[in-house]
């Protein structure tokens, strides 16, 4: 006979972590239940994770590059340098906009099966990777396109998208439990989102802070996460020289928000199926 | 044989919000009430006097029970009994306020038929998707996977989206994955209410072969006495929160029944009458032409209906409705009665309403009654005074297995020269 569980109020159990192993089927499932329908019933699939990022592209060159005048800063092509904000922009925003709504999204799971709570979340912003990766493929292209050879630290890449991924994961989760109390979340995080994308190095290179602003306003910069990120992003793809105290500094808010996501989701999980 | 579930004082707690209509909460209420809170600690106690806006509510109060390896429990009790409340403890959806469950074993539960079902996906892919859902590894959804669908007869439409699907195959596919969980603890719900009849009887037969069989224990919350005689062996009668009495099955059913006025499968009462609008509601039941309380008619038998209505306030119309459906949720008649204005004079109306005996096809009903004017409805309550017509002696009593429909009726006959 298996274990004995115990159900008491107000204990979080023992096996918290060693029963999202037990789950992680469902893990799996939920994942590529959500892939599989995204891009349901759209005439052009997943062609709109590549024409998303390419659009915006082609109005920040427009906007930022040609009439700011900003491509002349870099011998770099604008649109990579552009590129190589979006990229890692998008994937933070979409994944955050899919872990806040996940939950309140599968109330009818949540109040009829139990599972740790945290795949749902989790499942969700595997999601936005897939959408993520096809449109690193775009930036292939791109470079392609311009001939443009990538330093070796590229092979860093795969740090930078895990540090993007638990950024994103952290503050949703957070946002995601609120949301099953308080539905104005729903409307804060389009409003995040919106904002930004200019709040974030996405149209210009962080070192245009540092060099209007000093060193410190760098450090301030750096606290929004995206921008560790972000700068990670380019470093690796464009050679641009990465500020390690920001970074530093982008990494542990990163880790600070994923400590309070996680103890606040498994603060109030028990309590999901009854507010829901 | 061995304890597999133990319950100590376990209860559940649920706060009553009077002053929202929402579901929800709004992070705006929150920080005005908290700033409502700040104003009245901080200028005096002009203000301080807050209106007590919530309620405690025990959905379950100190439950105590035992449940052995490889018994089959059914859970009885009247809508608002705490069934669901117990059930979701159980299967870990919601947490106790007090108390502790002990459970040896793996739980299983199924609340709802088709948790998770996607419309977009395939019948195959949901397959693996509930199955996931309600805790089969996918190799286990595998082996049976042939199984399931043969017991769903949907093998031509695998393929397609289950949105395509008729409600009755997607409710088979639904039960189908369900019937063949095999946990050691299954938790089920009132989900057999629904789909055909005949499909009732084969997942209730597969569930008693699965526990009987194979040694599983069961816990299953119905209002079908029938269908409870038939698959437990045990019964829980829960009442407002706690346990009323616990035991063998044929006892517990009995005691269940026997309750008659103020508990019977065939009787309505109000719970709680302040949150009551003009007019409600006080009780409604059914009795025989002798009036005997009763849930049980034959054929030859007028089935009455009696309503009995409190006017809190007075009003100058009111109207009653009565609707028939049968069991699977088919409405079978409305009828309006419209109450005379000087009744409504007193406190408490009693309307009694007598349908044709002969008329009424022999098979299981239920009431819905509403009492409304024509500017607002006051009160409808769905799902009451479930009765059975027996067959008495109809004309197709003798073509047995014969669906009868819901009503029989003798026309006119005659050749046409």
């Amino acid at each position: 006979m298996a274990d004995e569980l115990i159900i008491e109020a107000g204990k979080s159990e023992k096996h918290y972590w060693k029963d999202i192993w037990r789950y992680r089927e469902l893990f799996y499932i939920l994942s590529w239940r959500d892939i599989k329908i995204r891009y349901k019933q759209t005439v052009i699939g997943f062609a709109w994770s590549i024409l998303r990022p390419l659009l915006t592209m082609i109005v920040f060159v427009f906007a930022f590059g040609k009439l700011g005048g900003l491509d002349k800063a870099s011998t770099i092509p604008y649109p990579i340098i552009v590129f190589t904000g979006l990229l890692p922009w998008q994937f933070f925003a979409t994944a955050l906009a899919e872990a806040s709504n996940s939950l309140v999204g599968n109330a009818n799971l949540v109040s009829k099966v139990y599972f740790p709570r945290i795949i749902i979340p989790a499942s969700s912003v595997i999601t936005s990777l897939v959408d993520f990766m096809i449109s690193l493929g775009l930036l292939v292209i791109l470079l392609l396109f311009y001939q443009y050879q990538p330093p070796l630290q590229i092979f860093l890449l795969p740090f930078f998208i895990i540090l993007a991924l638990l950024a994103s994961f952290g503050v949703g989760l957070y946002i995601t439990a609120l949301n099953v109390k308080y539905r104005d979340f729903r409307y804060i995080v389009p409003f995040i989102v919106q904002l930004g994308i200019y709040i974030s190095p996405v149209g210009f290179s962080s070192l245009k802070v540092m060099e209007k602003f000093g060193e410190n306003a760098r450090m301030l910069y750096s606290i929004n996460p995206v921008v560790g990120v972000i700068d990670g992003f380019r470093w690796c793809i464009t050679g641009e020289p990465l500020y390690i105290p920001g970074l530093i500094i982008s990494i542990v808010i990163t880790g600070l928000f994923l400590f309070i996501g996680i103890r606040y989701f498994r603060k109030t999980e028990k309590s999901f199926a009854d507010n829901i | 044989m061995s304890v597999v579930i133990k319950a100590e004082n376990l209860s559940k707690k649920f706060i009553i919000n009077h002053e929202e209509k929402e579901k929800y909460n709004a992070l705006r209420d929150t920080m005005a009430r908290s700033a409502k809170k700040l104003f009245s600690l901080g200028f005096g106690k002009q203000n301080g006097r807050t209106v007590r806006t919530t309620e405690e509510f025990w959905a379950l109060k100190d439950i105590n029970f035992e449940i052995e390896q490889g018994d089959r429990v059914g859970i009885i009790g009247r809508n608002g009994a705490g069934k669901s409340t117990l059930l979701k403890i159980l299967s870990r959806i919601t947490e106790p306020t007090k108390g502790t469950i002990r459970i040896k074993g793996r739980v299983a539960s199924l609340l709802e038929v088709g948790t998770g079902f996607h419309p977009e996906l395939t019948g195959r892919e949901n397959i693996f998707l509930n199955g996931a859902i309600l805790g089969m590894s996918r190799s286990e959804i595998r082996n049976k996977f042939d199984e399931i669908v043969a017991f769903a007869e949907v093998e031509k439409f695998l393929d397609t989206p289950v949105k395509r699907y008729s409600s009755g195959m997607y409710v088979r596919l639904a039960f189908a994955v369900a019937a063949h969980l095999e946990p050691e603890i299954l938790v089920v719900d009132e989900v057999l209410a629904v789909g055909d009849a005949q499909f009732q009887k084969k997942c209730l037969g597969k569930m008693e072969d699965v526990s009987k069989k194979g040694g599983r224990t069961v816990l299953f919350v119905s209002h079908q006495m029938g269908t409870i005689t038939q698959l437990c062996n045990k019964a829980i009668l829960l009442n407002r929160g706690t346990i009323l009495k616990a035991g063998n099955t044929g006892n517990i059913v009995e005691h269940y029944l026997a309750q008659g006025n103020s508990a019977g499968l065939n009787t309505y009462e109000s719970v709680n009458a302040n949150g009551k609008s003009e007019a409600y509601f006080s009780q409604v039941y059914t009795v025989n032409q002798n009036d005997e309380s009763t849930s049980e008619f034959g054929f030859n038998e007028s089935i009455v209906l009696v309503s009995e209505i409190k006017i809190k306030q007075k009003v100058a119309t009111l109207k009653l409705g009565i609707t028939l459906l049968s069991i699977h949720g088919a409405y079978v008649f409305t009828t309006i009665y419209d109450i005379d204005p000087r009744e409504l004079e007193k406190e408490r109306v009693v309307v009694k309403a007598v349908f044709p005996k002969e008329i009424i096809a022999p098979n299981t009903y239920y009431f819905r009654v509403i009492v409304f004017n024509d500017s607002q409805i006051y009160e409808n309550i769905e799902n009451i005074c479930h009765v059975r017509v027996a067959d008495t002696g109809t004309l197709l009593s003798k073509y047995e297995g014969v669906n009868y429909g819901s009503v029989i009726i003798h026309p006119d006959w005659s050749i046409k020269q």
